[in-house]
This record gives structure tokens, sequence and C-alpha cells, in this order.
């Protein structure tokens, strides 16, 4: 086992060591690691693939800083910025049976590789039976100031492709338990991360084979009055909401969707039905997202069960602004949440 | 190098075999469409035989290859039944796709090393580059080869295939089919220089230019390209100029195309060179490949009638095989 000693801080992924204590504490990003680690040394059909993430570079994020001197360049392999080309060469590794984890350095640039996504790697099992056993993994979100073309959530376009699975891990250790079941699933799997995450979320990671299935929500709070469905870095808005809801005496569940596609349709329509009043959150734009899918499912088969409207609340449709005020203006958040929440409540 | 010293006799006259299951399947095809007995469009080969042919039979069944619509000679010789590509063009259950796939689109086969191709030309560039670094990373020494056309040459994808391949040593073999024409645009309309082998050279990798329509050319291009892959040297450019002889697809008159043009490649006919060399030769003579001509025809017959006989797919199974493992 590779051990990378004493380090000053925890979050770097590097310190990652073969841990024992099931009460250890992971970030986000570190849990990310950890699982591209794992699979790794399980696994020599797993390889990575990505602009800039070789060497001690390690990946603009530095994920996999130190891979390289562990795995050996020809499994953790920099490319030329060429997104349509060497997603497409992916393709072409994964229906040879090799498991390509190929790195979009943020996930705005993912729109560069769309064709190989959506008309390559998406249709070919359909077509001809070819499985595309790859994952990307892309960067996405905002709230970091970091302009339109490091903010976004592109995840609708992918959900609305057959072919495609799509997960969006909220927590450190579902950012394990999923990228581990997406490089293990026999379909092409876009890993949406949450960069807000990646160092200001730590949380219990289990060591070790960790499996977190797609498909399957988590419940991640029970309450009784209203819930609310969301993903990725919007859970820990709506769940910090649902705090301050209960001191008001407001009970709200609230539904991490984890997978977007296939999405947990009965665990979206358990909770509708349990509490009658659904607001559903994203921090993509609101216009056609994932909530517009999850809406009209619950208006379609929960109906009966409905109080009050489906609410939804995500980004606004326009291109994601730099400037913190405007930025704050796009995106939903907590305080934005508490009080759609807390008017659904008394209607 | 001569081909004549990389080929004997009987190769050549499988190669002309070949050809002209690939050729009498086409004019097949093209009546049938004619008489409305088609479903949807399709894509004639008339012209490209012997790039197909000859680049295909120049590999080993554990290469992988990725043909494109003008390759049926590529797909035939990989294992694709006769019977299995009309079942494809007539959207039959039994077709390659199972009518899941249009016309020659969609004829990926993995038991046969093939790898189904998409509209979006050149996407199966890249495709094949992944299938070589599979190569390189479980050092195993096969090589993958895929085609495209002039037209796809003009994407930028074209460019950064042939830049990684090439940075990547990768046993990768590129076949542009130059046929003048991407649809109804011709070659001067495309491109300031009309030579796309000559790029290689700026990728720092190996480029050829040979005659497309004589079948022994592209054999030893390929040959030389599949050996020198094989060897670690990394990727080769071939350019085979030809001409699209009739329209795009089967719709499509080409009226736009000069009359003069059809007439100078209509005196370059890849079958009936082949067949005159072969007799020139003495290869084999008059009732030999009369012989063969009529082998072909009635496997060709045959495999239409089977393919026309089969069943169509059931609808209730129209959600399946979306995901593997499903």
């Amino acid at each position: 086992m590779k051990t990378a000693g004493a380090l000053p801080f925890t979050d770097d992924p590097n310190m990652l060591q073969s841990p024992t204590d099931v009460a250890r504490e992971l970030t986000y990003i570190a849990a990310i690691s950890e699982a591209l680690r794992e699979e790794m040394r399980r696994d020599p059909n797993v390889l990575l693939m990505g602009e800039d993430i070789a060497g001690e570079f390690g990946g603009a994020f530095k994920v996999t800083k130190g891979f390289e001197a562990e795995f050996g360049a020809r499994r953790v392999i920099n490319t030329p910025i060429a997104e349509l080309g060497f997603v497409a060469a992916a393709t072409g590794m994964a229906l040879m049976g090799l498991r390509p984890v190929v790195e979009m350095q943020f996930a705005d640039f993912i729109s560069s590789a769309f064709d190989s996504i959506v008309q390559f790697a998406a249709t070919t099992h359909y077509r001809w039976g070819g499985a595309v056993p790859w994952v990307i993994r892309a960067p996405a979100d905002g709230g970091l100031r970091a302009g339109p073309f490091h903010s976004q959530n592109p995840e609708a376009w992918f959900v609305h492709t057959p072919g495609l699975k799509v997960v969006a891990p909220a927590t450190p250790a579902d950012a394990k338990g999923l990228l581990i079941a997406a490089i293990r699933d026999d379909n092409p799997v876009i890993y949406f991360e949450s960069k807000p995450l990646y160092r200001s979320l730590k949380g219990h990671v289990p060591p070790g084979e960790y499996i977190v299935p797609l498909g399957k929500a988590n419940l991640a709070r029970v309450g009784a009055d209203l819930s609310i469905i969301t993903y990725g870095a919007m859970l820990h808005q709506a769940l910090a909401a649902a705090e301050r809801l209960a001191q008001e005496g407001v009970d709200a569940e609230v539904l991490d969707l984890r997978s977007l596609k296939p999405l947990d349709k009965e665990a979206i329509l358990a909770t509708a039905r349990k509490t009658g009043k659904v607001l559903v959150v994203h921090a993509a734009n609101k216009l056609a997202g994932v909530g517009a899918e999850v809406a009209a499912l619950i208006a379609e088969e929960a109906f009966e069960w409905l109080d009050a409207p489906v609410q939804r609340m995500g980004g606004l449709d326009t291109p994601i602004p730099f400037s913190p005020p405007l930025e704050d203006a796009y995106r939903p958040n907590a305080e934005k949440i508490y009080a759609a929440a807390r008017a659904l409540a008394a209607y | 190098m001569t081909t004549s010293r990389l080929l004997t006799n009987q190769q050549r006259l499988e190669l002309f075999y070949w050809m002209l299951l690939t050729r009498i399947f086409d004019e097949t095809m093209v009546n049938l469409w004619k008489q409305g007995r088609g479903v949807g469009g399709t894509f004639s080969q008339r012209g490209h035989e012997a790039i197909s042919v000859g680049a295909a039979y120049a590999l080993g069944p554990e290469d992988v290859i990725a043909p494109m619509h003008r390759d049926l000679g590529a797909y035939l010789l990989r294992g694709l039944t006769p019977a299995r590509v009309f079942g494809n063009l007539l959207g039959r259950a039994d077709g390659v796709s199972r009518g899941r796939d249009a016309n020659l689109h969609g004829m990926g086969d993995l038991r046969h090393n093939i790898i189904g191709f998409i509209s979006h030309l050149p996407h199966s560039l890249p495709v094949a580059l992944g299938a070589a670094m599979s190569f390189i990373y479980r050092n195993e020494p096969r090589v993958a080869l895929t085609f495209t056309g002039d037209g796809a040459s003009s994407a930028g994808l074209f460019h950064e295939t042939l830049n990684m391949a090439s940075l990547w040593n990768a046993p990768l073999i590129v076949i542009v089919e130059n046929n003048q024409y991407a649809y109804s645009t011709p070659l001067h309309q495309q491109m300031k220089v009309p030579d796309i082998a000559r790029r290689a050279e700026i990728y720092g990798m190996a480029g050829v230019t040979v005659d497309g329509n004589d079948v022994e050319a592209v054999y030893a291009a390929v040959h030389a390209a599949a050996t020198r892959a094989r060897g670690g040297s990394g990727p080769t450019l071939i350019e085979a100029k030809t001409m699209r002889m009739l329209g795009h697809a089967i719709h499509d008159g080409a009226e736009y195309v000069p009359k003069e043009l059809l007439e100078y490649w209509e005196g370059r006919d890849p079958v009936k060179r082949y067949r005159q060399k072969l007799l020139d030769e003495g290869v084999a003579d008059e009732t030999e490949l009369t012989e063969i001509a009529q082998r072909v025809e009635v496997e060709i017959a045959d495999a239409l009638a089977q393919a026309e006989a089969s069943p169509l797919p059931d609808p209730a199974t129209v959600e399946q095989g979306v995901y593997a493992g499903e």
C-alpha cells in the first residue's frame, strides 16, 4: 500500500491511506480521488485521460495528483486540448473493453465533446450492441465567482439523451460510492462533481469497497409537512433551509436524487405522496431543467396526493454571471429555498 | 515493391470475388430501391469497391476496422453475410442492427472486430484511435483501420485525431476515400490543397496517395501501413483517389457532376479493370471469371430472398437494448 506520510492538511487526496477508522472523514474531493485510486488498483482496465491530469501537477483541481507516480503514464494519459477527439478515443477504448475515466477540466467544456457523447457513445449499444463503459468526470456548478464558462451545470442535455447515465453526488460518501458504481457500469456515465463542495465539505466515507447503486435517491432528511427534492451542492442549502423551517415548526423532508438518469421515480413519488407539497431545487437553470421532469412526473402520477402546485427553483434563464451580486441573484441558496418552502408550507 | 509479389494468384482471385460480390450486391440494392422495394434511403458503393476490399483484405481478423457507408466490401469481407446486410437495409430483426439503425449505418459487430459508424463523419477516426490505443495499452500486435471521405477531412475532428494518433504513435490507419464530391460540393470548393495525404507531414506521420481504383495498390498501401504500425512506427494516412459514380444517396441523381468526369472514371472502373488485369496476366481465363460471377449472382440473390423473407422487429422490443447489461 502506498502511503504519502504525514502531510499538514487532510484534504489532499495524496495523503489518503488505507483507512481502518470507520469514523474517518474525507473531503468531497478526497473521496473522488480515493474512488479512482481504489478502482485503478482493483482493475487493470481502468485508466485516466484528460487535460493536465498526469505528473506532479495532477489536474486543475489536483484530483489525480500522484496518480502517474503510482500507476504510470500508460494509465494516466495527458491529452491535448481536444475534448471531442479524446472523448471519442475513450469510446474506442471502452469498446475494446477498457474502462477509461475521462476528466473534463470543467463541466463547461463538455459541450466541445458533445457529438462524441450524445451521437456516438450514447447510441452505440442500442444500434449494434457495443458496450461503452466509460465515465466522464465533469467538475460542475458555481457560486465561486468563476463566470459564464467555469460555473455551468449542463446535466439536462445528457439526461435528455437516451443511452447515457447521469449522476451528481452531494456528499463525500456518495462521491466515492457513485464513482465506483459508475466505473463498474457497462454504460457511458457522466459524473457531475460539485466544485463548491470540493474542499468545503467533509464527511464520513466508508473505507474500502463502497458502492452506491446508480438510480437510487437518498432521503437526506425525514419530514412530514413538505418535500424538497434536490441534488448536488443544493442539497446542503436545502438542509440548511430545513433546519431554519424546523425552528418555526415546519417539518421539511429533503430528498437527494443522487442519480439524475435513471431517476428514482419511486422515491420521488413516495415523498410527494407523503407530504403533498413539493419544491424541486437545482443550481442549473430552471427552464427545461431536471426539475421540470421531476415536477411533470409528480403531476402525472401523484396528482391526487398534492395539496399545492409543485414548485421549482433553479438558476435564471441567463448565462451565469460573474460579479458576486449578479451571481447571487442568479443562483438558488438556503435563504431563497427557505422563503419558497415557507410559502409552500402555508399554501 | 510490386504487389504481385505480395499476393498469390489465389489471393488475387479472392480480391476479385470480394469486389464482384460488393458490385453485384450494390447493383441489386440499387435496383431494389428503384423498384420501390427498399426501406428509407441507401448509399451506392459504385466506384469504391477497390478501396473497401483492398484495405480489409490486407488486415487480419484480430485487427479492428471502422468502415463508413461506402465500405460495403469491408463489412462483407470481415464476416457480415450479405443476408445480414440486406436485413439491415430492409430494417429486419436479424439485420446487423436488429432494425435499430438505417441502411449501412450501425453495422458494428465486435465478434468480427467491426465498429459501426455514425453519420457524423469523421467520428470513426477518433474511435478507431481509441481502439488502437487499447492495443498499445495491452501490448497487442493489432492495428485499427478506419475510412472517411474528402468531405469529412474538413472537420476539426480530422485534425484532432491525426494529431493525437501521431503524438501517441498509435497503430492506426486512416483511409480518406477522396471521391471528388462531398454530396454536391466538388473538391475545389472544399479545400485549397486537393492532396489530402500531404497533411500527414505536418502531423509527423506517414502519408501516401494511392489509386483508389486499383485494388492491389490499395492492398499494398494498407499492408505496408499495417506492417509499420505493428512494428511500432505509428499511424499512416492513406488518400485513395477515386470517384463516386452515382449520387450521394439513392435519391440523388447527381446531375451536378459533369458527364466527362464520369466518363473518365468509368474507363477506370475498379471491377472491370481488375477483371481485365487478371485475364491479361493469365491469372484466370474467361470461363473461370464467369464462374465466379455466376456464383456471386446466386449468392446475392439467395441473400436478398433470405432477408426479404425474414421477420420485421417486434414493436414490443423498441425499448430494448438502450443500455448494456439490462
